[in-house]
């Protein structure tokens, strides 16, 4: 590990009495593109400001290039930010921000504007000098707030959400400038967003944070396509989320009992007790939809079908009961694969627990044909290739 | 001082309601007739007045005569009132620079307290004006008077044998210009420190500053405004309490303040005294503006 060039070692940190980290470890290698990921309040932010040195953390110890800076100043850390509010100052020009650094450094005059105008090149603005940020718009301050940073050379940046605050074609094209910036530099990037797609486009690996702790941290091929946990899984990928129970083994496979039918899913090597709870994960464009007497797969009635982005997303309600019945729930797609987590773990199969909330199913494809129609029952089948066995959360494990 | 000038202009730009009659554009005027007549009334009138009075002569006994004469302004030349305008000058620069010396911790580290314990600095700095100043300058005589709380204070811990005899003297004088426009300069540094974005200041940090270098480059040149407003709201009226240097100073201390206050109603040379008050007006006028100009402000914050 003699790449290692950032290293947070059990870090926690509450305000007051709420916990915002416990107990983070994460090992970040010289010139890697690393996403902290997470929704908003899980921490990714007080991360980012104990690396800086802008918050001390209640425990743990920050190690920068091998060195422990905990207790550093965050003017002594080889490590500069772009703030999600960019924070240029106001009543200084482009060339005045960028320069800050520079100056503070004692760098003779010439050799820092020589800086200035490359830095300033390499964002692409060229002959913004003498600008101040009130007239910058906000694509532009973002890339004085870069330029600002990178000037520096530091060892470390971080990147608080510096894209949140552009409209979406903005954001994509500076999602390129920044992967080019990084490569081209070398600099190792700390990045934080709640954006899964942004998150999977610019980065070598990705932490996935939830509540002050990392769920899983991997590549991004790792988290979208083996997530650890049911979490990661519908945060990252907006999988489906199912559980139910080992019903034996099969090729190599697990046959999973849920509440309304039975399923496969690759049992990567391992081999499960009968009536060992299991939550698995699908994504909603490996689901395909086949008649009502396939072998495997889950009975569900169709609710409602929206095109949207070339996809053709059909959401189903699990189970052969009639529509109505079911349709009084709430149907927002996004909360349905979160609201999993809270799922008892899908180990009572005797179906007749009314007051379990029953979770959506959403199948993607392509183009806006579908024989399908609302009210239909269907059969939800995936290969067992498809289905990623995650991880049942602690509460609900020690339940059964 | 120019937004309020602004704002009267608007009316003249307004749209008609739709469905509605046009209003003349003649009685639009009427709206801000008031604003109009009140400053011409009271500022414009009386300015005016003082400057003509500048220029007339003194009557014999009473009034004046209606003389064209730039004697009053020749009079002030006089070692012995242009004395008095250096003496004002620097007591008032004394002031200000004291204020802003305990004026700006002081609102910046109020600015930075929680919410609840802000409020309640705001009220203790606000509270002494629910009293009348003269009364608050006479608690001061208490203090400061031979065998009172202050030399009974310092010789009871052994710090002074003798009554150190501060009434009436400058330091006193001084004492009570700071203390009764330090409230002033507080707020008005409050107001922009309260304002101020604080990840201006991480960001300086981050970038390399140390915790001075950051204050320095960063908060101090932010809450320049608020500076600026401070110091007009201090700087101007020192230049004129004459009442606490008749209260503290017993005379000893002779401001512009004294002087036109002695000239009006005792000497009742009411041309000389509108001179000199002439000559205040420009002179604080022109300190202003330099000011401004040394530290590149052109807003004020805060009260103003």
């Amino acid at each position: 590990m003699d790449d290692t060039i950032l290293e947070l070692k059990q870090i926690s940190k509450g305000f007051g009495s709420t916990d915002v980290l416990r107990g983070i470890d994460l090992t970040v290698r010289a010139g890697e593109f690393i996403t902290l990921l997470g929704p908003s309040g899980c921490g990714k932010t007080t991360t980012l400001r104990i690396i800086a040195g802008l918050e001390a953390p209640d425990t743990g110890r920050v190690y920068l290039n091998g060195t422990d800076v905990t207790d550093y100043e965050p003017n002594l850390r080889d490590v500069n930010t772009v703030f999600q509010s960019y924070a240029l100052f106001p009543h200084m020009d482009v060339a005045g921000n960028i320069g800050y650094g520079l100056k503070l450094k004692k760098v003779p005059k010439a050799e820092i504007r020589r800086a200035v105008t490359d830095a300033l090149a390499l964002v692409r603005l060229p002959g913004y000098e003498k600008r101040y940020p009130s007239e910058l718009s906000g694509g532009q301050r973002q890339r004085v707030a870069i330029a600002r940073a990178i000037v520096n050379r530091p060892k470390v940046l971080l990147l608080d959400e510096p894209l949140g605050a552009l409209d979406l074609q903005l954001r994509r094209q500076m999602q390129i400038e920044l992967k080019r910036l990084q490569k081209k530099l070398g600099i190792t990037f700390i990045y934080i967003t709640h954006d899964q797609e942004e998150a999977i486009n610019m980065s070598d690996r990705i932490a996935v944070m939830k509540d002050g702790r990392f769920e899983q941290i991997g590549t991004p091929s790792e988290v979208y396509d083996t997530p650890k946990t049911s979490y990661v899984a519908s945060f990252v990928g907006s999988a489906n989320v199912l559980s139910g129970t080992a019903a034996g083994m099969r090729d190599g496979n697990v046959l999973i009992r849920c509440r309304e039918g039975i399923i496969m899913a690759d049992a990567k090597g391992r081999s499960f007790a009968p009536l060992t709870p299991l939550t698995f994960a699908v994504r909603s464009e490996n689901i395909t939809l086949a008649s009502p007497d396939a072998e495997f797969g889950i009975p569900a009635r169709i609710l409602e079908k929206s095109f949207a982005g070339g996809m053709l997303r059909i959401s189903m309600i699990p189970g052969t009961a009639p529509l109505a019945a079911a349709d009084t729930k709430e149907t927002h797609s996004h909360a349905s694969g979160r609201d999993s987590d809270s799922d008892p773990a899908g180990t009572d199969l005797a179906a007749e627990d009314v007051s379990r909330p029953v979770n959506e199913i959403i199948a993607s494809r392509h183009g806006i044909d579908s024989a399908a129609e609302p009210g239909e029952l269907v059969m939800a089948c995936f290969d067992p290739r498809d289905a990623v066995l995650v991880d049942l959360p602690d509460e609900e494990g020690r339940e059964v | 001082m120019t937004k309020p000038f602004h704002s009267r202009r608007q009316p003249s730009r307004s749209i008609p309601a739709p469905g509605r009659r046009k209003p003349k554009r003649s009685r639009l005027w009427l709206t801000v007739a008031p604003l109009y007549v009140f400053t011409l009334l009271f500022v414009a009138g009386p300015l005016v007045y003082m400057v003509i009075l500048s220029f007339l002569q003194r009557a014999e006994v009473w009034g004046v005569v209606n003389t064209f004469t730039f004697e009053n302004y020749l009079k002030i030349l006089n070692p012995v009132y242009a004395q008095t305008f250096l003496e004002s000058l620097r007591l008032a620069f004394a002031t200000t620079a004291l204020t802003l010396a305990i004026g700006y911790p002081f609102g910046y580290f109020m600015a930075k307290l929680p919410a609840k314990r802000k409020k309640l600095m705001m009220l203790l700095v606000v509270i002494p004006f629910w009293t009348s100043a003269l009364m608050r300058m006479y608690g001061w005589i208490i203090i400061f008077q031979s065998n009172g709380l202050l030399d009974k204070l310092l010789m009871g811990l052994g710090i002074t044998e003798d009554p150190l005899r501060l009434l009436y003297s400058y330091p006193a004088v001084l004492t009570g210009m700071v203390y009764s426009l330090l409230p002033f300069m507080i707020l008005a540094i409050y107001s922009s420190v309260e304002k101020m974005d604080w990840s201006y200041i991480e960001a300086a940090r981050d970038l390399g500053a140390t915790r001075a270098r950051a204050f320095l480059t960063v908060t101090l040149k932010l809450t320049l405004p608020g500076i600026l407003s401070g110091v007009i709201l201090v700087f101007i009226p020192s230049m004129g309490l004459f009442f606490i240097a008749d209260i503290l100073g017993g005379g000893k201390v002779m401001l512009v303040g004294n002087l036109i206050r002695d000239q009006l109603m005792t000497t009742r040379d009411w041309p000389f005294a509108a001179a000199l008050a002439v000559i205040l007006t420009i002179l604080t006028s022109l300190l202003i503006r330099l000011y401004r100009g040394i530290t590149h402000t052109t807003q004020l914050e805060g009260i103003l």
